[in-house]
């Protein structure tokens, strides 16, 4: 299963340096055949941005997924993996008429994370507002922060 | 409707004296009906009471801000940008600024953009 990272659009400028912007391009381009960009030919497919926070007793995911409809979004947990698939389907409103422009991601896409501790995998609650999916997954006991008093004698 | 963006990726909005604002520019998808133009724009983590929809000398500005939400613990790991959004649309005269309706579903606003009657083809009857 390949890890795609989100693509954000490189800021940074070097005009005034042009032979590195060269040498930096090169090493990007090999860097390419590597870890696709979401807009690369060779990952078909988008990739939504994703969170990861460390609470006390459970991680928290989130994921910007807009447009999507519940049922089709899938999520699995196998081997301290969370994988994340689903769809954006086009609506048949969108398919008339002449396009002006046309920005936003359609089909199908896949993330997958690893989580930093073992969570139990009969505890995953998941739930899609505002475009948003959060999933939260409670910690394993074992990896559950634990209090040992010490008494000092 | 001429659709370029009047607003680059990424430039915050220019405040006269206030503190500068970063705003994220939403993806987004026009198409034109028979009847008019139909906008969609991406905003996740928008609901509707955060979202403003103004239209003003000829230009068309969509503003979205996020559901305050309290972080779920200590952040390990961020691709979200988490601005509000902003992006503004220069409007082709023929639309009725009139009859602009809105709705945002599941972080997705889809506005709908009718022309004006007078522009609306029709068919005169021959005597």
């Amino acid at each position: 299963m390949s890890i795609i990272r989100y693509h954000v659009p490189e800021l940074t400028h070097w005009s005034s340096l042009d032979r590195l912007a060269t040498l930096r391009d090169e090493v990007n381009r090999l860097f390419d055949w590597t870890a696709p960009s979401r807009d690369s030919g060779l990952f078909s497919g988008w990739s939504p941005a994703l969170d990861v926070f460390d609470d006390k007793d459970q991680l928290v995911v989130k994921v910007e997924l807009p447009g999507l409809k519940k049922e089709d979004i899938e999520i699995s947990l196998h081997d301290g993996n969370l994988s994340l698939a689903g769809e954006r389907k086009v609506e048949s409103e969108l398919q008339e008429g002449q396009s002006f422009r046309s920005e936003r991601y359609f089909g199908k896409f896949q993330r997958s994370v690893t989580l930093p501790t073992a969570v139990d995998p009969a505890k995953v609650k998941a739930s899609y507002q505002d475009g948003i999916l959060t999933v939260e997954l409670a910690k394993a006991e074992e990896a559950k922060p634990k209090h040992i008093a010490v008494s000092v004698s | 409707m001429n659709a370029a963006p009047t607003t680059p990726a990424g430039q915050p909005a220019q405040g006269s004296g206030a503190p500068t604002v970063t705003y994220t520019t939403p993806l987004a998808n026009i198409r034109e009906t028979p009847d008019g133009y139909v906008l969609e724009a991406e905003m996740p983590g928008v609901a509707k009471d955060g979202l403003e929809v103004t239209v003003e000398n000829g230009e068309l500005a969509i503003l979205g801000r996020r559901v305050p939400a309290t972080e779920p613990g200590r952040r390990i790991y961020r691709e979200s940008r988490g601005f509000d959004y902003r992006r503004v649309f220069e409007i082709d005269p023929s639309i009725d600024a009139g009859k602009i309706s809105a709705r945002i579903d599941q972080g997705v606003l889809t506005l709908h953009l009718p022309k004006a009657e007078s522009v609306k083809p029709r068919k005169i009857a021959v005597n």
